[in-house]
């Protein structure tokens, strides 16, 4: 069954590629091949964005997948870490003290950012700490964050650096070029891998975590996977890309009734989905008549994303009346 | 890897408790509430460590135990298990596998088929975990146990929500499972259960042991009007007790 999905989700993938290379302002008729700067534009500016939307959505799509079977509970995304707002941090910061201007430093700066909350989230954890300790953790992370990311806008030195930040938050793939695949790639796999290496434990804690332990989990390794998992998929994706939510948060849950719903089956079957639905948005975001510029990704995913949460609560609640 | 003996030193909320407990035997651990029969079960799972004393598997300390060793060994169904996702019944029971990592799929699903056979599952194999009655979700659960082909079965208060029907057919289990050679403790509130159908009775009274040995001694009318501070007297023939209570 998974193995299909899996083939299923790949063949989508081999179609939507190509076809995204195609749209988006300029649009690139394959068989009239005189379009003017075509192969400029495919190979500098689309090929690299596309490549950026799979490699994101599928880090997005694996540690949503990650997080809900870590969490027992469909309703939760990535962001609850706080490691998301911990990269937006760093990056901010790289805008206000003017080292943005060089471009590699900027997902530098977040990387230490999502490096930061890692450390920040394993050290409140601590030893012994169950996971609504952990979870807490994240939040209150998420909030100091998001606390001093404020504090560093209304104090930045010029309106242009306050424009720059604010509009970075938004997060895009826009003008992204083949530098900032380079960074996100290694840091992606790498951290998909670590997800997929916590599966089986992920499968025990079905049970509850007192019978996960009985399973011979160790819930101090998992913890350590999950948030170096969380923190590479998660930390990379901000750091080149702003912050894209909801994803990881959506893609799990239409993916798992394909699946036999383990958390370990829904891992590559998220990545793959999560790849499609970034790299389709993406594309519609291009295509969009929109006034003024392109609509951000960040925010069509929200708006996308926040009813589909509220439909699910919604459907939850009617389930539990 | 047989196993012979369980024993547990000192817990911080269970005084000086030393015993030692026997493969193919009913054990069951009673107590008011508040009298430690989770963590002396918890802790003989290899759960909670002891911060002195030991807790020994086959005379292995069991914290030099590898996890996935212990967990072959050691199958443990906590109070009021739950199941996060609507996994089918299949796929519930094959999770009982995990310990065995690396073991061959063939042997695996053996293993799975036999747990579901011995539940008498087979009807539900395919039947998603939210479309079970109480007592077919609580087989289902033991099945899992049994996939992973334990010695020593651990299950804290297995009867609690089942009704007299189900709770009558999850005990015969756990009996054969005791006639199969295993090693079975239940944490049990219903002392005309434990009276009935434990070949040994330990009896906890706020940490501390208060009774241990065959059931008509460790849950004599003396026992339960001075742990339980209440009077009662059992009625009825040998295997078929009550409680008269008052």
């Amino acid at each position: 069954m998974n193995r299909r999905l899996i083939l299923i989700l790949l063949a989508a993938l081999v179609v939507a590629v190509p076809l995204s290379l195609l749209a988006g302002r300029v649009w690139i008729d394959p068989f009239a091949p005189e379009t003017r700067n075509a192969s400029v534009i495919l190979m500098q500016l689309r090929l690299p964005r596309a490549a950026l939307a799979l490699v994101l959505g599928a880090g997005l799509g694996a540690s949503g997948a990650a997080m809900q079977g870590f969490l027992r509970n469909p309703l939760a995304d990535p962001g609850l870490f706080g490691i998301a707002p911990g990269a937006a941090l760093g990056a901010v910061l790289s805008f206000w003290t003017g080292y943005a201007a060089s471009a590699w430093l900027l997902p530098v700066f977040a990387l230490i950012g999502a490096g930061g909350a890692m450390a920040l989230l394993a050290l409140i954890a601590g030893r012994e700490g169950g996971i609504a300790l952990f979870t807490l953790a994240g939040l209150m992370i998420s909030s100091l964050a998001g606390a001093l990311m404020s504090l560093a806008i209304s104090l930045s030195p010029t309106p242009f650096a306050m424009s720059e930040i604010v509009t970075w938050l938004m997060g895009t793939l826009a003008d992204r070029s083949w530098r900032e695949v380079w960074v996100a790639t290694p840091f992606t796999l790498a951290g998909i891998g670590v997800l997929m290496a916590a599966g089986r434990s992920l499968d025990a804690l079905t049970l509850g975590e007192a019978a996960a332990r009985s399973l011979g989990v160790d819930p101090r390794r998992l913890q350590g996977l999950m948030i170096a998992g969380i923190g590479l998929t998660v930390g990379a994706g901000v750091a080149v890309a702003g912050i894209i939510g909801f994803v990881g948060l959506m893609v799990p849950h239409l993916v798992r009734p394909l699946t036999d719903r383990r958390p370990s089956s829904l891992i590559v079957p998220s990545a793959l989905a999560g790849a499609l639905l970034l790299l389709v948005a993406d594309c519609l975001c291009r295509v969009l008549p929109l006034t003024g510029g392109e609509l951000r990704l960040g925010i069509a995913l929200s708006l996308l994303g926040a009813p589909f949460f509220l439909a699910l609560l919604l459907r939850m609640r009617r389930g539990l009346a | 890897m047989t196993l012979a003996t369980l024993s547990l030193g000192v817990k911080s909320r269970l005084a000086d408790l030393t015993m030692t407990l026997d493969l193919g035997e009913v054990t069951a651990i009673c107590g008011p509430n508040g009298a430690g029969k989770s963590t002396l079960l918890a802790s003989l799972a290899g759960l909670l460590a002891p911060d002195a004393g030991h807790v020994a598997l086959g005379g292995q300390p069991m914290a030099g135990l590898r996890p996935d060793v212990r967990a072959r060994t050691i199958g443990y169904l906590p109070q009021m298990p739950e199941v996060a996702w609507d996994l089918s019944v299949e796929v519930l029971v094959s999770l009982g596998r995990l310990p065995w990592h690396g073991v061959p799929g063939s042997e695996a699903q053996a293993a799975i088929d036999d747990a579901i056979a011995a539940m008498d599952l087979e009807a539900f194999r395919h039947r998603r975990v939210s479309q079970l009655s109480g007592g077919e979700r609580a087989r289902s659960l033991m099945a899992r146990v049994l996939a992973t082909g334990p010695s020593w079965l651990l299950a804290d208060e297995p009867l609690a929500s089942l009704d007299l029907a189900h709770a009558a057919s999850l005990v015969a289990c756990f009996r054969k499972q005791a006639q199969l050679g295993r090693g079975v403790v239940l944490v049990l509130h219903d002392l005309a259960m434990a009276m009935n159908h434990a070949d040994r009775v330990i009896v906890l009274d706020r940490g501390r042991l208060a009774a241990d040995g065959a059931p008509e001694l460790a849950l004599g009318a003396d026992v339960v009007a001075r742990v339980w501070g209440c009077p009662a007297r059992w009625v009825g023939e040998p295997g078929a007790r009550a409680l008269s209570v008052g």
